[in-house]
């Protein structure tokens, strides 16, 4: 059964309040949101399996710190989409503002669109796949999971990076501090075929190369100064 | 053959001793100095202000038999569940990783012991102080470390960091002797390496976002806690002002004397304003958005006695938070570990090299040798009991002034000893009726 919330009529309160007891019910219910009209910390803190569709376009930090829901908006997303995540899949069928699954911890962020600037930053073990382009700084101390770019990357990609693994089909305008270039294994590929399978992408892990951390930046060192 | 007299060798004031072995010491490393605490200049402090007392004009009430409350209710503007506390005094957010399990668990049992509250810190929330934390405090901190909604929904109450009064407009650096398994699970990054804590939120920019960020976290707490806001002392009355703007029910505002686990020595000394000089900023700008009172504020930085805790309270704050006396407390710099700071280049009182994580008295390490000179639930009591005697003496004091709770302290109650902390305090300097910029003058 789907429920509808209309939110020409139903306010965010309450959206909120139906969804996250509708997750901790643990029922794996589907809910379909009607009229978003760009509101802001749509269906955020879900905690349990459960369905949410959006018809529309989101404002900030729709789908923050999912876990377990699956949430789609039909449409494209404000700053801070699925921020802190920790389990579940969020996609966006548009594309999403900045901050895009800033500090995820796990799960499936799949934008179909592009992502604007730090898309990623901090991400502790979430996967984003962005079918597009994603802009500057992004995956910006980034510490764990995968950044897969089917498109090109901006400017200073993977930026002090830590130990989260970027995958760019495109071009990467400039690398970030600390950010290279590393060959891409087996392992890797593997990785890679699974997440693309997952998100539904239409590329093969061969056209990819991978980014990752030349980790000369974990332990200060006075003779790594200049690279800031 | 009488000798010539000689002047006696002349010490450099611009080149002192300590400045010289400042200059060696960068000369041989390259690097700067890295150090914990706050700010060990001499500013204008609360030292620099007294009391009147009751005279003709005011009725004092009898210091051993007549109350005054020290209650304190902390986030009434939006949450639905505020946060009272029995004492004003509340305990700031220091980290697990900089601190070790038993510091943590000593500082929830001191707190909750004697009714008031404590904080995480960044690197996320611990069972031990989950578990001894009655009323606990989660720091909300651009690295995000350890940040997961579950502890979120398990705090009391939720502080949004946006800078300290050591460091402001800085992040922080801990550095990987301390990284532990154990600390390094809890913030997703590799044993061993330097964790950089960032200086600025990953995924808001200025008070309009934040104010968005602050709706966020409301609705994933079904608006039942408090939001505070903490901010460095650099530009306390638009700090403020924003910070209400964006939602806070509480402010947390950190002057320079408060401490941190480690930062460069050069940016503790010289960024940010001394705690006294940030007060009545931020208390002028609440005033102006009528929220004094309806907004709580937080002072911390340098507060060591239950005088501190009564001249904040004086010049409108509603509670303080203390950081370095609260570890004073359990055990922090004690001279019966004055050999072992000798081996490590200091001395009681002024050890500060938190970082390397080679603490003597077990508070500022992760080594587990170390930790257990700690015992939590001793150093839990020391702490209460220092709790107590600060409640104690903000009691009296506020009964000398005639004061039937303590937040009925005024500047009015108050003169200053020099023109800075009168210029300051905006309390007239000690015999006149005048203080510095005062209308009229």
């Amino acid at each position: 059964m789907t429920t509808t919330l209309d939110m020409t009529s139903t306010p965010l309160r309450d959206v909120n309040v139906t969804l996250q007891a509708a997750a901790r019910a643990q029922a794996n219910e589907t809910y379909v949101i009607a009229n978003p009209r760009g509101a802001h910390a749509m269906a955020c803190g879900l905690d349990g399996p459960l369905s949410v569709t959006i018809k529309g376009p989101t404002g900030y930090y729709c789908a923050g710190m999912n876990k377990e829901a699956s949430v789609t908006v039909e449409g494209s997303a404000g700053p801070g989409v699925a921020e802190n995540m920790m389990s579940g899949v969020v996609t966006i069928e548009g594309d999403a503002s900045q901050y895009a699954g800033a500090t995820g911890h796990g799960g499936l962020l799949n934008i179909k669109g592009n992502a604007s600037s730090r898309c990623g930053i901090s991400m502790k073990g979430i996967d984003i796949v962005v079918h597009g382009n994603i802009g500057h700084m992004s995956a910006f101390m980034a510490q764990k999971g995968n950044l897969v770019v089917l498109g090109d990357a901006g400017d200073a990609l993977g930026d002090s990076l830590y130990e989260a693994r970027l995958f760019v089909r495109g071009s990467v305008k400039s690398l970030g501090a600390d950010c290279i270039e590393k060959e891409m294994r087996p392992e890797h590929l593997e990785t890679l075929k699974t997440l693309l399978e997952q998100a539904g992408a239409d590329a093969k892990p061969e056209e990819f190369k991978r980014y990752g951390s030349a980790r000369k930046l974990y332990n200060f060192n006075i003779d790594h100064a200049d690279e800031y | 053959m009488d000798k010539t007299p000689q002047t006696m060798p002349r010490q450099s004031w611009t080149f002192s001793n300590e400045t010289n072995s400042e200059i060696r010491r960068a000369a041989a490393t390259g690097i700067y100095d890295i150090r914990g605490g706050g700010a060990k200049r001499r500013v204008p402090h609360f030292d620099d202000l007294l009391f009147l007392g009751a005279s003709m004009s005011r009725y004092p009430l009898e210091g051993y038999r007549e109350k005054c409350d020290t209650s304190v209710t902390l986030g009434t503007r939006f949450a639905k569940k505020p946060i009272e506390l029995k004492i004003p005094v509340t305990i700031a957010g220091m980290s697990f990783g900089a601190l070790s399990g038993p510091a943590k668990e000593a500082l929830g049992r001191g707190a909750t012991m004697a009714g008031t509250s404590t904080t995480t810190g960044d690197g996320g929330m611990t069972e031990e102080e989950r578990g001894h934390s009655e009323k606990l405090v989660y720091q909300y901190l651009p690295s995000r470390y350890g940040m997961n909604p579950d502890d979120l929904r398990r705090a009391d109450a939720i502080e949004v960091v946006v800078g300290q009064g050591a460091k402001p407009g800085g992040g922080g650096m801990l550095l990987g002797q301390k990284i532990t398994e154990r600390v390094a699970g809890m913030r997703d990054l590799p044993v061993g390496i330097d964790q950089r804590s960032a200086c600025r939120h990953p995924d808001w920019t200025g008070p309009d976002d934040l104010e968005i960020k602050i709706l966020e976290l409301r609705e994933i707490t079904n608006w039942e806690k408090p939001i505070y806001i903490k901010i460095g002392g650099a530009r306390p009355y638009y700090d403020t002002a924003l910070a209400v703007k964006a939602g806070a029910d509480v402010v947390v505002l950190d002057g320079m004397q408060g401490g941190t686990a480690a930062t460069q020595d050069v940016f503790i000394e010289h960024v940010g304003q001394p705690t006294l000089a940030c007060i009545r900023p931020a208390v002028q700008a609440l005033q102006d958005l009528g929220m004094h009172r309806d907004v709580q504020l937080v002072v911390s930085g340098g507060i060591r006695t239950g005088a501190d805790v009564a001249k904040a309270l004086a010049l409108g704050a509603d509670a303080v938070a203390i950081g370095t006396a609260a570890l004073v407390a359990l055990g922090d710099n004690d001279p019966k570990w004055e050999a072992e700071y000798q081996k490590l280049g200091s001395t009681t009182g002024a050890y500060d090299d938190w970082h390397e994580g080679r603490d003597p008295a077990g508070i500022t390490t992760q080594d587990p040798e170390l930790m257990k000179r700690l015992d939590p639930i001793a150093a839990g009591r020391r702490l209460r009991n220092y709790l107590s005697v600060l409640t104690l003496e903000c009691q009296t004091i506020a009964r000398a002034c005639g004061h039937n709770h303590v937040h009925n302290l005024e500047p009015e109650d108050l003169c200053a000893l020099t023109m800075e902390a009168a210029a300051m305090a905006q309390v007239p300097l000690a015999g006149t009726n005048w203080y510095p910029g005062k209308p009229g003058f």
